[in-house]
């Protein structure tokens, strides 16, 4: 035998030793377990990052923002506005330097269609404390058919680099809960309710 | 030695019996030189960075913040790692085949340009016309000369690349070694390969965006996103197949480690060329701009061939140093060829860390990360830095360290100095690392992110609670990395002390080396014993390997599917 840093003599190309073989073919096996779990996952999984993707005209993409706060907003908190939008309806969220818009009132077990689109440079919106990440890109329309699954008051933290008030990109989503007692949660800044 | 002819290009080395090219010895020093400076940059900006992040110092500015972390990832990434990819080409070609460097003037320019290209990045980087994070994502804009500089360090380093294949010709044709080259070599050819493949990328969006940074063309963010990544993350991948070479190469040196088939690990290396520039896509899961099918396929390497590429190295590694160990009559038990190996020689120690903390920590937590849906919950959150600070830190770092333990002596031929310092470097910076890249990884799981000046939010219109835990296992973090600091110094206050002011030992025979005693590794003062001729017996000699990567799949299965449960407890999303 010999090491790797000297040429094999003669043929090297020999069948492996049955310990090797059966490593091989325990890490295949793994890797086609890896596999498969992602397309069982778009079967029977309930958190895809499927979406709708579109390109979109980031103007056109602030004007259908504004127009779906224009229609239904029912508040503001610290100048940002409240929207409480329907069930099932197309939701808006407008990331730009270096804020988000609008703040969002959901109802817990309800879907909505949860666009997210850029003004500007590359964001990153991470639900806080979910732990729930999308890349948020100029000129392209992720829409993700969402269901909130807990009540509370969460927030919008952007989690791409976008310049140097990065770390200031704040939003919110709260989220109520309409099976339970009406016990409102105190806001922690501005008054949302 | 003194009697060789001058106009001799070679010498031949008293330790290993390899015929030195005078050019190629050069270069490698060169680049060594260069990788090191590059690392010592890198260093500096890691430890700003790290008590900015550490909240209780918060040291930096958020615009310093931003143009160091700039700095730490162009600094370590590119510059440090890829100079000394460039030595190591030369040593696996040049060196290990016996021969001479195919175009030496070239190579030496091609060395100038990259030197030139860092160092313009370097001053606009500090400057401040680049606080742009390494990724530079379009519409973020930097200096137009920023562009460039990558543009001439890449440049050069294709030509290297080239020089690299070209000796391998020259080997060739001036038959200076026998048979196929060896597994280290052929290693290092795919690493050349793939490099080739990444600066193809690298030129595909920097030149593109050159050109917009001028204001002469448009270039789409997400298109941007997927060809840099094809840069971004395929230089990783260049630094898996060398860092694996160099595992070869290193288990060689230290304990004598065999081969045990040429076959099962060179057709790894080749799985590495044919899949794994598909892993840009481990960076676009969460995109808007990429369908499903696109994201499955090319996260997976198409069907993780890549990934059974490393799982297969990651047996064969260990597999060969037990072999070897056990052919020489350390074979009792399950681990006695592991207790009785020279855990006090550096390069040793470091290959054995290099393997462990890149299988055990960067390996799982980069396939779980990247499998599509689980990198909701991790995309750019800590845990994508905690992973691969575990890879290229803890992995390919650690493992060019200890391969210089060699590199000193056999190639700078000074004895190491602060000898006992260097012993226990490979320890503090193991340690250190893998306590810095479990606990980032484990912050980001309560979803901290990455690139992130402020964790409290001051400034925020809205206030953030992240879990209480979190600035806990941030303190813990941060004294992880302060150790593997500490570790990284010791190398670098090592390497420059012997290379700059050690004492020579290039006027010493064989024996006289091996009578040294101390500053030099302990494969070259005890080299391994020569195997016996012919094909051993094989049944039982990688018993122990096995229960190893037993004890690796158990773990893997269990992060994998915690993961999917962690998963599932999260908004439904679809």
């Amino acid at each position: 035998m010999h090491t790797g840093m000297e040429s094999p003599r003669g043929i090297w190309w020999k069948p492996a030793h049955k310990t090797e073989k059966m490593w091989v073919l325990i890490a295949f096996g793994w890797c086609m377990v890896l596999f498969a779990m992602m397309p069982l996952w778009h079967l029977k999984g309930a958190q895809n990052p499927s979406g709708i993707r579109h390109r979109v005209n980031p103007n056109d993409y602030a004007r259908r923002t504004t127009e779906f706060i224009r229609t239904y907003k029912i508040g503001e908190d610290g100048g940002i506005p409240v929207v409480e939008p329907p069930a099932g309806s197309e939701v808006y969220l407008l990331g730009r330097m270096w804020s988000w818009q609008p703040v969002l009132k959901l109802h817990k077990g309800v879907e909505y269609t949860l666009h997210l689109s850029s003004l500007d440079v590359n964001h990153g919106f991470s639900l806080t404390p979910v732990n729930l990440n999308f890349q948020v890109v100029p000129g392209y329309d992720y829409g993700l058919r969402i269901v909130p699954t807990e009540s509370g008051d969460f927030r919008v933290v952007c989690n791409e680099f976008c310049g140097i008030g990065h770390h200031t990109m704040v939003g919110r989503i709260i989220v109520v809960d309409d099976s339970a007692p009406p016990a409102t949660p105190t806001p922690r800044t501005g008054g949302a309710q | 030695m003194t009697a060789a002819p001058v106009a001799s290009p070679f010498r031949i080395c008293p330790t290993t019996g390899l015929k030195v090219n005078a050019q190629a010895e050069a270069l490698i020093k060169a680049n060594a030189v260069a990788a090191t400076v590059s690392l010592l940059i890198g260093g500096i900006a890691a430890v700003l960075v790290l008590l900015t992040r550490w909240q209780v110092v918060h040291l930096l500015s958020p615009e310093w913040f931003y143009r160091v972390l700039t700095v730490h990832g162009m600094s370590m990434l590119i510059f440090f790692i890829i100079f000394f990819e460039m030595a190591v080409l030369y040593f696996a070609s040049a060196v290990l085949l016996n021969c001479r460097v195919a175009t030496p003037r070239l190579a030496w320019a091609s060395f100038w340009l990259m030197v030139a290209g860092a160092v313009l990045v370097e001053v606009i980087m500090w400057s401040g016309k680049a606080d742009v994070l390494f990724t530079s994502y379009v519409p973020l804009r930097a200096d137009p000369l920023y562009y460039l500089g990558v543009i001439l360090f890449a440049v050069g380093a294709l030509i290297v690349t080239g020089i690299f294949f070209g000796t391998l010709v020259v080997a060739r044709r001036e038959h200076t070694y026998q048979g196929s080259v060896p597994l280290v070599t052929f290693g290092a050819a795919t690493a050349a390969i793939i490099a080739v493949i990444t600066l193809g990328h690298g030129a595909a969006i920097y030149i593109p965006t050159f050109l917009w940074s001028l204001g002469l063309m448009n270039v789409d963010p997400e298109i941007y996103r997927m060809v840099w990544w094809g840069l971004g993350h395929s230089s990783q991948q260049i630094n898996v197949a060398a860092m694996v070479s160099i595992w070869y190469l290193l288990g060689a040196l230290t304990i004598g480690a065999v081969v045990l088939n040429e076959k099962i690990s060179r057709t790894a290396f080749v799985l590495y060329v044919l899949f794994i520039s598909m892993a840009a896509a481990h960076h676009l899961l969460v995109d808007p701009g990429l369908s499903p099918a696109w994201k499955v396929w090319n996260t997976s390497y198409a069907m993780y061939l890549a990934v059974l590429a490393s799982m297969v190295h990651g047996f064969t590694v260990p597999a060969g140093m037990e072999a070897g160990q056990r052919l020489r009559g350390l074979s009792k038990g399950l681990f006695e060829w592991l207790r009785k190996a020279p855990w006090g020689d550096p390069g040793f120690s470091s290959l054995v860390f290099s393997v462990i903390i890149f299988g055990f920590l960067g390996g799982i937590t980069g396939v779980t990360f990247g499998t599509e849906q689980i990198n909701i919950i991790a995309h750019n959150t800590l845990r994508v830095p905690g992973h691969f600070h575990a890879t290229v830190v803890g992995g390919t770092a650690l493992a060019f360290m200890g391969i210089t333990y060699y590199v000193i002596p056999l190639i700078f031929r000074k004895q190491v100095a602060f000898w006992p310092l260097a012993r226990i470097q490979p320890y503090l910076f193991a340690i250190g690392m893998t306590i810095f890249s479990v606990f980032m990884t484990f912050a980001g799981t309560f979803g901290v992110p990455r690139r992130h000046w402020d964790m409290t939010f001051s400034q925020a219109p809205f206030d953030v609670q992240y879990n209480p835990a979190v600035s806990l296992v941030m303190g813990i973090m941060a004294l992880g990395g302060l150790l593997a600091a500490l570790g990284g110094a010791s190398y670098i206050v090592v390497t420059v002390w012997s290379v700059f002011f050690g004492k020579s030992i290039a006027a010493l025979s064989g024996p006289e080396i091996r009578a040294l005693g101390s500053g030099v590794p302990a494969g070259i003062l005890r080299p391994p014993a020569p195997l016996p001729s012919g094909e051993p017996e094989h049944r039982g000699l990688s018993r122990g390997t096995l229960v190893l990567v037993g004890v690796f799949l158990a773990a893997f299965i269990a992060y994998y599917f915690v993961n999917w449960k962690l998963l599932s407890d999260v908004w439904r999303v679809g």
